[in-house]
């Protein structure tokens, strides 16, 4: 019996143990800064969090890489404090009630395999390469190879700010949709004739970045304006709810000068 | 036996039964999710459009969600991974089962477990760095992400589960029989290939049929050596399969293009659970046979 | 003597087959040498001691995996612990107490059908139900995670049951002992080796697990205790691996690499595990 009693005892414990893990799941904290959204803002985002962090010893801050169409419905749906998005709100999207907020601008390099002797393009150009109205390298300066063009997947606020920019919206001949940043750059390093397009703070030596309209894409260039094809990164907020006293401190260094730094740091530019 | 140790008995006798129905309470758990989530979509797409349609444009300005490139896609990317896969499977299995020598045997069959244990996505990985680039130098395409990576990736994907499940069905077969064969002249090749392998031949339908439904539900290596662009399938074009069509635009998914990613993952559980009564099909002629 | 005898056709189908199968060993063992040494060489220089003792910091630009080696330690204690009375319960049922071979069929059935769904299949569905009601985090995936290795475990246990003697339960309850105390006492001892190999390959299964956690488990890599851990979002090491292939940063790269050759190593270690514990149990039940 008592044997019994002590099972019993231990299965009302696990039942409590699980029970109070999935409470822990959704409780937030006073103290916690939860963000949630594009990909792409990884290296900015991380960084901010990481000296917000240090700033502030008894916050702990989170972000979770989901894609910005995730972090702007988790905003929506009360699952994070602050959605990062790294395309502009949709108007439906504001007119649910959020708020965005433009903490930076990130350059897209168009990207070449390094062996590839073209160097600069014009953005006309690239619409052309884009759409398939060139489709050999040597209409545009290069070598007889057929072009063969890279882009993102349908949504990634990557491609949203590339296709826009060029007035390419969907007429792109895609020969792979790859669905990140780093699948990309590694697609065109391995194939000569490749041509693609990643975020410019992600851009390593393995591809070549390059000029659009003899400009360079730079923190320079990126801030002044004459390198065009440009994003924001954008904070998403409910409009009509108070963030929470963590959340609020993080968004006034992030969007504030102090942060700049971090955030040129991590390869992008601040918007203030 | 008193009142009260029934009482428990009976009340174990029914925390068991509610944990074996666990696992029925999942399938129609995840059943019931999965067609909740995928009706509405289907519903105003329209069902033929949607199966039938040939153009996928998810975040068109008028966007169109046909799949049949994306079922065609996943139909020929499985049977060429079968058919690439099944005869070196089949014959490794035979070799396994039959003249290994007991070290050699071991060896190779943990190198193929090992196989079995590597995450998908450095099986997408190398492709990506070895197989892609490998593909365009030798057929002189100009681009080497094509359904024929995705194929030979998943040929060597699916190769564990059926040199396993074949191993293993034709160490069952009865020494008598191969006994019987031999005394009447055969050699011994001949026995296992024209006496043994017949005799299992229910247990390697079975094999061939796990592997089709590990072939068919790969996401993630797939995703980075098949080009991911929704054409129609062909050998050295960039394709789109059900399972990379979920996976690769949920994340940023939104509205009704999102329903239509449920869709899909509809339509491909409903493959699966065709394969799987395929399976049972085939495991219950072996008990029976 | 025998060779008098065989036609020149024989011979040559001999040969073809012997062909055919040293080709098709050679390649299957040629594919995993390749495989293994490819991740190896680009991945071992890299895997260091600070790579596996400290967290990832954007500000020093460094990789470190320590969260993602606990978040994958967390995982898997957590689905085991859930998924082993789950899988184990429904073994028993099956093996000692279903009396309706229509319900044994339908459980049985079941469960090959849910060995059978794919894992984005899993994922999906864990979003759904788990990660939409109480947000992406470890728990919501080490319960995607139960669901899926509840056929596994159920499997081993109940193959590990049916080893079990019939005339140990016939002795027990000819000494009358009531049902639960049979179960208690001599089935469940039994099943030890069952539930042992179960935790193996479920704990490998996990190991390589990337589409089902996607959606459902998160990606931070933060470090956090068991429980808070369980709590929020985390990657696990193939979640982490996915994560640096995708989005490199500076030292992704090479990160992806040094995280690939460790979990081919665990893999290994696995393996060996699993045929180790197989023999061990062998043994013990042939004495």
């Amino acid at each position: 019996m008592k044997k019994k009693t002590q099972k019993l005892i231990g299965l009302v414990m696990a039942v409590a143990v699980v029970a109070s893990m999935l409470a822990g799941c959704s409780q937030k904290l006073s103290g916690t800064v939860a963000t949630d959204g594009s990909t792409s803002m990884e290296n900015v985002i991380g960084a901010l969090g990481e000296a917000f962090m240090e700033q502030n010893d008894g916050v702990t801050f989170t972000y979770n890489p989901t894609g910005s169409g995730s972090g702007i419905k988790a905003v929506q749906e009360g699952r994070c404090d602050i959605g990062l998005s790294s395309r502009n709100l949709k108007d439906e999207e504001t007119a649910s009630g959020l708020t965005a907020t433009v903490l930076a601008y990130d350059g897209i390099a168009v990207i070449v395999h390094p062996d590839n002797p073209v160097a600069d393009l014009d953005v006309e150009t690239i619409a052309k390469l884009y759409t398939g109205e060139i489709t050999n390298w040597k209409d545009a300066g290069g070598s007889d190879a057929a072009v063969v063009l890279i882009g993102r997947e349908a949504g990634s606020g990557t491609r949203d700010g590339f296709e826009s920019i060029t007035g390419t919206e969907d007429a792109c001949q895609y020969r792979q949709e790859l669905t990140s940043t780093g699948d990309v750059i590694t697609a065109v390093s391995q194939n000569p004739d490749a041509i693609g397009y990643a975020s410019l703070a992600s851009v390593s030596d393995s591809v070549k970045a390059l000029t659009v309209g003899g400009v360079a894409p730079t923190e320079d260039t990126v801030k002044d304006g004459s390198y065009v094809i440009q994003r924001p990164f954008v904070l998403v907020t409910k409009t009509d709810a108070k963030l929470s006293e963590a959340a609020q401190a993080f968004f006034d260094f992030a969007t504030s000068a102090d942060a700049s730094d971090f955030i040129s740091k991590a390869g992008a530019v601040a918007a203030n | 036996m008193g009142k009260h140790q029934r009482f428990i008995e009976n009340l174990i006798h029914g925390i068991f039964l509610f944990l074996g129905l666990v696992t029925v309470g999942c399938v129609l758990l995840i059943t019931v999710y999965l067609i909740l989530s995928g009706i509405p979509a289907i519903r105003q797409i329209g069902l033929l459009d949607f199966l039938l349609g040939d153009t996928w444009e998810s975040t068109a300005k008028e966007p169109s969600f046909g799949i049949l490139p994306f079922i065609l896609t996943s139909i020929y990317g499985t049977a060429g991974a079968i058919l690439f896969g099944v005869p070196v499977g089949f014959f490794t299995a035979v070799y396994l089962a039959k003249l290994a020598p007991p070290k050699v045997k071991a060896v190779v069959e943990s190198a193929v477990s090992l196989l079995a244990g590597i995450p998908s996505v450095v099986y997408g990985l190398v492709g990506m760095l070895v197989l892609v680039p490998g593909i365009r130098q030798l057929f002189h395409v100009p681009d080497g992400a094509s359904l024929l990576a995705a194929i030979i990736v998943l040929a060597i994907m699916i190769l564990p589960s059926i040199i396993k499940v074949s191993v293993t069905a034709l160490e069952a077969v009865p020494q008598e029989y191969e006994d019987a064969s031999l005394a009447l002249g055969a050699t011994p090749i001949e026995t296992y290939f024209r006496v043994s392998a017949p005799a299992a031949k229910s247990g390697i339908a079975a094999a061939v049929v796990l592997g089709v439904g590990r072939a068919i539900g790969e996401a993630m290596a797939v995703m980075m050596v098949s080009g991911n662009v929704p054409n129609m399938p062909s050998l050295f074009q960039s394709v789109r399969f059900l399972t990379t069509a979920v996976a690769s635009e949920m994340a940023y998914s939104s509205g009704l293009q999102r329903q239509a990613l449920f869709s899909i993952a509809l339509v491909l559980y409903l493959f699966v659970l065709l394969l799987n009564a395929a399976l049972n099909f085939f495991l219950k002629r072996k008990k029976e046979g | 003597m025998q060779s008098n005898w065989i036609t020149t056709k024989r011979k040559g189908y001999i040969g073809l087959m012997r062909g055919l199968m040293a080709l098709s060993t050679a390649l299957t063992c040629g594919t995993a040498l390749f495989l293994i040494g490819y991740v190896l060489i680009k991945g071992l220089p890299s895997i260091t001691w600070e790579l596996l003792s400290t967290k990832p910091s954007y500000l020093a630009g460094t990789i470190g995996i320590l969260p993602d080696i606990l978040n994958t330690v967390y995982i898997i204690v957590a689905t085991l612990l859930i998924v082993l009375p789950l899988g184990v319960g429904a073994a028993i049922y099956l093996t000692e107490y279903a009396s309706s071979q229509r319900l044994v069929t339908v459980i049985e059935y079941a469960a090959e059908t849910l060995s059978g769904i794919p894992s984005i299949i899993f994922g999906l569905v864990g979003m759904l139900i788990f990660a939409n009601s109480f947000g992406s985090c470890l728990l919501a995936g080490a319960l995607t995670l139960v669901i899926m290795n509840l056929p596994t475990v159920m499997r081993t246990a109940q193959e590990s049951l049916k080893t079990v003697p019939q005339s140990y339960r016939e002795g027990a309850f000819g000494l009358g002992a009531g049902k639960w105390r049979v179960v208690r006492t001599v089935v469940l001892p039994g099943c030890v080796d069952g539930v042992i190999t179960g935790c193996i390959l479920s704990a490998g299964r996990i190991l390589g697990e990337s589409a089902a956690l996607l959606f459902t488990a998160g990606f931070a890599h933060v470090l956090n205790g068991f429980l808070s851990g369980l709590g929020s979002p985390g990657a696990t090491l193939t979640v982490a691996l996915y994560l640096y292939t995708k989005e490199p940063g500076p030292g992704g790269a090479q990160a992806s690499f040094a995280i690939a050759a460790i979990l081919m190593a665990l893999t290994l270690t696995i393996n060996f595990a699993a045929v180790l514990v197989g023999r061990i149990f062998k043994k013990r039940r042939a004495l």
